[in-house]
C-alpha cells in the first residue's frame, strides 16, 4: 500500500506543531523556518492550511535535477541525496509547488521525504488535519461525507428489489 | 539550552543597540519571562519613577519553552511599571511574536530611554535596527502590521505593535501581535508609546535547542495527553473558547453586571459561546467562524469572528467585514454584562476596535460601565459625553465610546484615563471597581470569594490571571472548594500565586493549568533547560518571584491599605442567585494571607522570609 499525507486544512488551527516536529526530526532543534511543512494563515478568512510536497509521480524537481541527486524508494518518496545535491536550486524553479527549498547553511536543498515512513508531523497534529494513509483512499472520507450529504431519511423506503426488465 | 542565552539592549535615547549575555545565575533563580525580566526590570529601574517617564524601562520577555514543542510554548510578557496602575506590570501574550524573538536568538529586549521621534525596533536575526516610524505613527494596530510586512518584503515577519490609543495617552494601552493577541492590562502599551516606540517586528530562522531532547519529547507528549484527555483542555476550550465561562458564571450568580451592581445578567446567554456558534437570525450565519492556536498550542481556545456585516456598527464599513479575534470571555464580560449590553454583534465590533486601536477591553469596558453609573445618576450627562446617551444596555453607546477612546477624541479622552481617575474626577471614586487603580475582570468576589482576594492582593492590580482561584472554586480543579466561604482561601490563592508565577516564567500558558499541575510541567522544563527543575523548585521559584514583585511594589509607596476591594463588593450584597445576602469576605482572609506568607501584619514581607528566598 502506498501510503501518503493527507492534509484537512477544515482541521488545522494553526498551533505549527507540525512544523516544529519537522524541523526537530530534521535539524535537531525547533526552527520552524527549516521546516519542511508549513501553515499557510489566511487570516481574514479564518482558514488555515498546511501544506507540503505531494511526492508527485512524474515529479519535476527529479526531473530537473542535473546531477540526479534526487530518487524515487519503493514507497514513491522524493528523495534528495545531499552527497549528490550540488546546491544549484533548478528543483526549487521546476517544482510547481515551492515545496523544495534552498537550504543556505548546508547548500543544499530540503524537501519532505515523509521521515522514512513515519512522518512526524502527523504525528505531532493535535486535531488530525495531518494524517498519514493510503494514498488510494485519500478521498475515502471526503466522499462519504457528501454522499452523506445526497441522501436524507426520507430515502429509506424499506426492502429493495431489483428492477424486473 | 532552551534559554537563547542572550539578551538585546536597545537605548532609544542615544538610539545605542547592544547586545549582553543572558544572567544565567538569575536564570536559575527565576527561570524566565515574567520572574527573569523582573528581576532585571528591579534591579535596573527605581521604584518611583515615573511610568511614563524616559527612566522607566519596558522589556519583552520569553521563557525557556518558548519556541518549542511544549503545548502552549509560545508565549512572551511585556514588563514595566504600569502607566495605569503605577505598580509592577507584567502582561502576557500568545500569538506568535514570542516564539519568532526566540528563533531570531533573543531571550529578552530591553528598551530604555526615550526617542525623539517615532520609531520601530526591526529584528532580522542578529540584524538589529531602529527605523523610522513616521508613516506609521498615528495609524492603527492592523495597518503597521501590514505596513511593516510590505516594507521588509516578508510577509513572516511577526508585528507586536501599540495602536493609536497608547499615542493618545489612553492609559490602559496594550501591546498588541499578530493583529489581535494582545499584552493587554496595566497601560503596558501606554508606556510604549511614551517612549516613542511604535512596534518591535522580528523575523527569525535561528532554531531553539532542549538539553535532553529525548527526555523532552517525551514529557511533552505526554504532557499533551493530559491536555486532550481534560474535559476543559481538551473539548470546553477547543470548542467554546473561554467563553464557555459566560453562562456557568452567570449561574453561580458571580458575573459583575452593570457595573457590579448586580451579579447576574438576564442577557448572559445572548453573549455567550452558544450564541457565538448559533446562526443568527439576522443573515443565518454564525458569528464563530473557526477557533485559533497560539504558536504550540494544541489547547487552539483562541475565536475568530465575523460581524454580521448588516449590523449597525460596520453598515458600510467593509474594513470590519473579514474575520478576525473574536470575543473571549473577560472581554465579553467587559463590553457586554458589565454594561448591561446584550448585543452580539456590537460587543464583537468593539473587540474588533479594541484590537485594532490597542486598547485592553477589560479595563475599557469596565470604565465605560463605571461612566454609564455616573451618568445614569445624574453626575454626567450628554454635556460631558458630547452627546452620547450612556445608558446601561446601550450598544450604540459602548460603539461609539469604543471608537473615540481608540481616537482619543471627545468623551474618549475622559474614558481614557481609566475608572479610577475618571470616577475620582467627578467626585464618585467608589464607583470604580478597581484595585490598584486596575479594573478587575469578569468574577464578582461576592460569588466567588477566593477572587477577593486574588484581585486584592495581585502585584498587578486587579486581574485574575495572578491566582485563578475560579478553577477551584466554580470547576472543582485541582479540588472542590466551596465558591461562597472564605475557609482555606488563604492558602488557595498563595498556592495558585506561586504556581501560576512559575508557569508564566516558563513561557507556558496558564490555562494548560485546568488540567497540568506542576508535576506536569517540572519534567519539560526540567528536560528541556539546564538545572535541576522538580515541582518544589518551581514552586519556590514562584514565591521567591511573588515576593519580588510585592517587594518593588512596597519601594514604590504601596501598603496594606492597597490591599483593598472597593466598598460596592464589602458593603452591598448581592442581590440574587447562590451568594444572595454575601458580601466579599475579604478582611476576613487577609491577615490569614499575609501569616502564610511570611509578611508583617502590614503585609511587608519580612527580614526572615526575603532571606529564605534569598531576596
Amino acid at each position: 500500500m502506498l501510503k501518503a499525507l493527507d492534509i484537512d486544512p477544515g482541521k488545522c488551527t494553526s498551533c505549527k506543531q507540525c512544523e516544529m516536529a519537522c524541523s526537530y526530526e530534521n535539524e535537531g532543534e525547533f526552527n520552524v523556518s527549516k521546516s519542511r511543512i508549513r501553515v499557510f494563515d489566511f487570516h481574514t478568512e479564518a482558514r488555515f492550511v498546511p501544506y507540503t510536497c505531494t511526492q508527485c509521480a512524474e515529479a519535476w524537481c527529479q526531473q530537473a535535477c542535473p546531477v540526479n541527486a534526487i530518487t524515487t524508494d519503493h514507497m514513491g518518496v522524493k528523495i534528495v541525496h545531499s552527497n549528490i545535491c550540488v546546491g544549484c536550486k533548478v528543483c526549487t524553479i521546476a517544482c510547481p509547488f515551492g515545496t523544495i527549498n534552498y537550504n543556505a547553511s548546508t547548500g543544499k536543498v530540503i524537501k519532505c521525504d515523509l521521515c522514512g515512513g513515519e512522518p512526524a508531523c502527523a504525528d505531532a497534529c493535535p486535531t488530525g488535519a495531518i494524517t498519514f494513509s493510503d494514498v488510494e483512499q485519500a478521498g475515502y472520507d471526503k466522499m462519504k461525507q457528501w454522499a452523506t450529504a445526497t441522501a436524507s431519511p426520507t430515502d429509506v423506503s424499506g426492502p429493495n428489489t431489483p428492477v424486473k426488465q | 539550552m532552551g534559554w537563547t542565552r542572550k539578551i538585546l539592549r536597545v537605548d532609544l535615547s542615544s538610539g545605542k543597540i547592544t547586545t549582553e549575555p543572558l544572567n544565567m545565575d538569575w536564570a536559575m533563580q527565576y527561570l524566565g519571562q515574567r520572574g527573569l525580566a523582573t528581576k532585571y526590570f528591579t534591579e535596573e529601574v527605581d521604584a518611583n519613577v515615573d511610568p511614563l517617564g524616559p527612566e522607566n524601562k519596558i522589556i519583552y520577555a520569553t521563557g525557556p519553552l518558548t519556541g518549542t514543542m511544549a503545548s502552549t510554548g509560545g508565549r512572551y510578557s511585556v514588563i514595566t511599571k504600569g502607566a495605569l496602575t503605577n505598580a509592577i506590570a507584567c502582561s502576557n501574550s500568545g500569538g506568535y511574536f514570542g516564539a519568532e524573538m526566540k528563533f531570531a536568538g533573543w531571550d529578552m529586549v530591553i528598551v530604555e530611554g526615550r526617542s525623539e521621534k517615532p520609531v520601530y525596533l526591526s529584528i532580522i536575526d542578529d540584524k538589529v535596527e531602529l527605523l523610522d516610524a513616521s508613516e506609521i505613527w498615528g495609524t492603527s494596530v492592523w495597518n503597521t502590521d501590514a505596513w511593516i510586512k510590505t516594507k521588509h518584503q516578508d510577509p513572516q515577519t511577526r508585528v507586536a505593535t501599540i495602536g493609536v490609543a497608547a499615542e493618545n495617552g489612553v492609559l490602559y494601552a496594550a501591546v498588541v501581535n499578530d493583529l489581535h493577541r494582545a499584552a493587554g492590562r496595566s497601560g503596558v502599551g501606554t508606556v510604549m508609546g511614551s517612549k516613542n516606540l511604535k512596534a518591535i517586528a522580528i523575523r527569525g530562522t535561528g532554531g531553539v535547542k532542549v538539553k535532553d531532547g529525548r527526555a523532552f519529547m517525551k514529557a511533552t507528549t505526554a504532557a499533551k495527553k493530559v491536555l486532550v484527555d481534560n474535559a476543559v483542555t481538551g473539548e470546553g476550550l477547543p470548542m467554546y473558547g473561554t467563553q464557555v465561562l459566560m453562562n456557568v458564571i452567570n449561574e453561580a450568580g458571580a458575573l459583575p453586571t452593570r457595573n457590579s451592581r448586580d451579579v447576574q445578567f438576564e442577557g448572559a446567554h445572548d453573549i455567550s459561546a452558544e450564541a457565538m456558534a448559533a446562526p443568527r437570525g439576522s443573515d443565518g450565519e454564525t458569528n464563530l467562524q473557526t477557533n485559533q492556536a497560539c504558536f504550540g498550542s494544541t489547547i487552539a481556545c483562541g475565536r475568530i469572528s465575523k460581524i454580521d456585516t448588516k449590523h449597525f456598527s460596520v453598515q458600510n464599513k467593509p474594513e470590519y467585514w473579514h474575520a478576525s479575534g473574536g470575543l473571549e470571555y473577560e472581554a465579553a464580560w467587559a463590553l457586554g454584562s458589565n454594561t448591561g449590553v446584550d448585543d452580539l454583534e456590537a460587543l464583537t465590533y468593539a473587540n474588533f476596535i479594541c484590537n485594532e486601536q490597542g486598547l485592553d477591553p477589560i479595563s475599557f469596558g469596565a470604565t465605560v460601565s463605571a461612566a454609564m453609573e455616573l451618568y445614569e445618576d445624574g453626575v454626567i450627562s450628554t454635556e460631558n459625553t458630547g452627546g452620547i446617551e450612556l445608558k446601561f444596555g446601550s450598544a450604540e453607546a459602548l460603539t461609539k465610546c469604543v471608537e473615540l477612546t481608540g481616537l482619543g477624541e471627545g468623551f474618549g479622552k475622559e474614558l481614557g484615563m481609566g475608572s479610577a481617575r475618571l470616577t475620582a474626577k467627578y467626585g464618585r471614586p467608589e464607583l470604580s471597581m478597581t484595585c490598584k487603580s486596575q479594573e478587575f475582570p469578569a468574577y464578582d468576589p461576592r460569588g466567588i470569594q477566593g477572587m477577593g482576594l486574588t484581585y486584592a492582593t495581585s502585584n498587578r492590580g486587579g486581574c485574575h490571571l495572578r491566582s485563578y482561584t475560579v478553577s477551584s472554586e466554580i470547576l472543582g480543579i485541582p479540588e472542590k472548594t466551596d465558591p461562597l466561604s472564605t475557609d482555606g482561601k488563604p492558602a488557595l490563592v498563595k498556592a495558585f500565586q506561586d504556581a501560576t508565577a512559575a508557569v508564566d516564567s516558563a513561557g507556558l500558558c496558564v490555562f494548560t493549568t485546568f488540567a497540568w499541575t506542576l508535576d506536569d510541567i517540572a519534567p519539560q522544563v526540567d528536560a528541556g533547560c539546564e538545572g535541576d527543575w522538580t515541582p518544589e523548585k518551581l514552586l519556590e521559584t514562584g514565591e521567591r518571584i511573588w515576593n519580588m514583585e510585592r517587594m518593588f511594589n512596597h519601594r514604590a509607596g504601596f501598603t496594606a491599605e492597597d490591599d483593598k476591594l472597593p466598598e460596592r463588593l464589602m458593603k452591598d450584597a448581592a442581590k440574587t442567585g447562590p451568594a444572595k445576602g454575601l458580601t466579599a469576605g475579604v478582611e476576613k482572609m487577609l491577615p490569614e494571607y499575609y501569616e502564610l506568607r511570611g509578611w508583617t501584619p502590614d503585609g511587608v514581607p519580612t527580614n526572615e522570609t526575603l532571606s529564605r528566598l534569598a531576596l
